[in-house]
């Protein structure tokens, strides 16, 4: 029976009480109202229980396969092992490209040192050729800089998998840590932590000549 | 104008690899007198001991940023005329935008080369 209907039952019932006694009603009459105000309402009040104990029922198993699935990624394991292996195998990537680079820049070194003994010619062509050199070694700065963000990345992770750990408790694994960050509301103007997200991908940033563009307006 | 070639110009990058190309390219360009710090707040000592020329900064360091220490330098009475290059990997329009904002002098972003390095120093001091 729909809401609606239900009024219209219950309002006929009283115009018609007001009808016979005026505004004063006996409480049998009242009693009567009462009960076919519940024996309306009754049906549809145990089916959506009915309902609702269905959906509980539901979540309950979904929650308990998610709780099974989770533990069979074995949580522990991918925060205490494998994201910290990854970030170190990350960080000495990092150290073995910068020592290569410091190698190469002291061979270069090495090579303008001894430019003096060359004449002019020569100079210039190994001149030009130790700035090539110098500019290509600035993969290094990027390379480490690409690198650091996946370290954060993975520390990110690190944090949301002690969350997932610590909020199913017993259940899967043991853990404890800070709780992951929550995202930030996006105000207006882009804060200092916002604008620190280079080096952009191909065709996220703006390239040199952009840049000099967008200065020459803002001037 | 011509660039003077003996001012001291402080070069800030927390990745040496990139203090020692700057220094080099630099040094290229013959400027002979280049000094180097490796964040914001080491350069900004520096900065209030020194007389500095130019400034060429990186923008992702730490404790203190390039955006950080560029805010502080155009604050400072002292310091707030020293030219100011900001050199970084962050290629967004907004980053400009808020470098400008700051009173950047001029931007470059990585990978450069030496030949827009010179070109933007020349943009600010003179040309060589």
């Amino acid at each position: 029976m729909s809401v609606a209907v239900k009024k219209l039952d219950v309002a006929r019932l009283l115009e018609e009480l007001r009808k016979r006694y005026g505004d004063t009603v006996k409480v049998e009459e009242v009693a009567k109202v009462v009960g076919h105000l519940m024996m309306s309402g009754a049906p549809t009040m145990a089916s959506a229980t009915r309902q609702i104990y269905a959906e509980l029922e539901a979540l309950a198993k979904y929650i308990q396969t998610a709780k099974a699935e989770l533990a069979a990624l074995r949580p522990q394991d991918v925060k205490d092992e494998f994201l910290p292996t990854a970030a170190l195998e990350l960080d000495a990537i990092v150290e073995a490209t910068a020592e290569a680079t410091n190698t190469i820049m002291d061979a270069v070194e090495a090579v303008e040192g001894a430019m003096d003994k060359a004449d002019d010619e020569v100079r210039q062509v190994l001149s030009d050729a130790t700035t090539r050199i110098y500019e290509a070694c600035s993969f290094q700065d990027i390379t480490g800089q690409r690198i650091t963000k996946v370290v954060k990345t993975l520390k990110e992770i690190e944090s949301r998998v002690d969350e997932i750990v610590v909020a199913f408790g017993g259940e899967l694994d043991k853990g404890k840590g800070p709780s992951a960050k929550t995202a930030e509301s996006k105000a207006e103007a882009p804060s200092d932590d916002e604008l620190l997200q280079g080096p952009q991908k191909a065709g996220e940033g703006i390239s040199q000549d952009e840049i000099d563009r967008l200065l020459a307006e803002l001037d | 104008m011509a660039v003077n070639l003996d001012m001291k110009v402080l070069i800030v990058d927390d990745y040496r690899t990139m203090l020692r190309i700057l220094r080099n390219l630099l040094r290229q360009l013959n400027f002979s007198n280049v000094d180097e710090a490796t964040d914001g707040s080491a350069a900004l000592e520096k900065l209030r001991e020194g007389n500095y020329g130019l400034v060429i900064s990186d923008w992702n360091m730490e404790p203190m940023t390039g955006i950080q220490l560029l805010r502080e330098v155009r604050a400072d009475e002292k310091l707030k005329s020293i030219p100011f290059i900001m050199v970084t990997a962050e290629s967004k329009p907004e980053n400009v935008i808020a470098a400008k904002q700051a009173g950047v002098s001029n931007y470059i972003v990585k990978p450069f080369n030496a030949e827009t390095l010179k070109a933007k120093i020349a943009s600010v001091l003179g040309n060589f």
